[in-house]
């Protein structure tokens, strides 16, 4: 952090295609710093807030997300998740912090088997989060998808405690707020659409908040979810790394 | 001592497939109606060598479930050939 802007650090592994957005979105839409991490380094730069940015790392061989983790640069995020950083996973990189295993469950094919490329409703189901904090509980946010494979899947157990700890962030819903079957594009389980770990610092969703920042494009809803991390991350930089003039 | 190892990974079978599903319908357009639950999986060799059997077989489930195969949707079985 410096003279209050935060610097995001947005990842960019060989097939990323939204790191550009992300950058975009953190920098000239947002006013904030923004550094491009390549994957083969493992140095985080100062990075404030990590971003693994949508796209198909690595082709998604294997399966999506799968070799991603292994790049230098995961082992980096890994720590930082761990001493409590704020990372945002956002479509492809929602994948690979499951595959990471910073976030559980897993992003299945689409049900329906197609690519879904639209803008969805998403209701906020837990407004209190570093990531939600600029939103109220229940706000029904406008942002598009573009995947094939965003199918959110979970055991039983698993799918309760993220209940039980509300780490469900997001679900898909109509625009009135009500979570219905047409309203779930790609077939997630209890239509989630973004979720945080436990602790309440990593952060993956599969619509992308970048695509709707810009006041050009037709929402800035995107805007709501990096404003609650600026916020929050702001005014919780514990060490700031100067204090000039004081 | 080199071992061949064949790896089938496929999905749970407490997760759907809609790719199989997809396929199971266009047999049936084929005409053929007697096909049920076509499941789609991933079919991969390897070379791996090791002491014995047993310790070609360890190295190569210590990539299956680090790698390979995602436990969470996914199961694996492994076959080794000496080569």
């Amino acid at each position: 952090m410096r003279d209050g802007k935060l610097t995001f650090g947005v990842v960019v592994f060989p097939g990323s295609n939204c790191d550009h957005d992300a950058y975009y979105a953190c920098k000239k839409v947002l006013g904030h710093e923004a550094v491009f991490l390549w994957h083969k380094e493992a140095d985080l730069r100062g990075s404030d807030v990590i971003i693994l940015p949508g796209g198909f790392s690595y082709g998604d061989y294997l399966r999506c997300g799968a070799i991603a983790r292994f790049s230098p640069v995961m082992r980096e995020v890994v720590r930082f998740a761990h001493a409590g950083g704020t990372v945002v996973g956002i479509c492809n990189g929602f994948q690979i912090l499951q595959e990471a295993g910073l976030l559980p469950g897993v992003l299945l094919r689409n049900a329906s088997l197609r690519f879904a490329c639209k803008y969805v409703r998403l209701r906020v189901e837990n407004a209190e989060s570093r990531f939600t904090s600029q939103c109220g509980a229940g706000d029904v946010l406008a942002i598009p998808i573009a995947h094939g494979d965003g199918n959110f899947f979970t055991d039983p157990d698993t799918l309760q405690r993220l209940e039980d700890n509300r780490q469900i962030l997001f679900r898909y819903c109509e625009s009135d707020g009500s979570v219905t079957e047409a309203a779930n594009p790609n077939g997630s389980l209890a239509n989630i659409a973004g979720i945080m770990n436990e602790q309440g610092n990593v952060m993956g969703m599969m619509p992308h908040p970048e695509r709707a920042s810009d006041p050009l494009t037709a929402h800035t809803d995107g805007q709501r979810i990096f404003r609650s991390i600026i916020a929050w991350v702001g005014e919780h930089a514990l060490v700031p790394e100067e204090t000039p003039g004081r | 001592m080199k071992y061949t190892a064949r790896i089938h990974v496929t999905l749970r079978p407490s997760i759907l497939d809609p790719q199989g599903k997809a396929v199971e319908h266009a047999i049936a357009t084929l005409g053929v109606q007697s096909v049920r639950n076509v499941r789609i999986g991933k079919f991969i060799e390897l070379n791996v060598e090791g002491g014995s059997e047993a310790e070609a077989r360890q190295r190569t489930e210590e990539v299956c479930r680090k790698l390979l195969a995602n436990p969470v949707m996914e199961d694996y079985t492994v076959e080794i050939q000496k080569q």
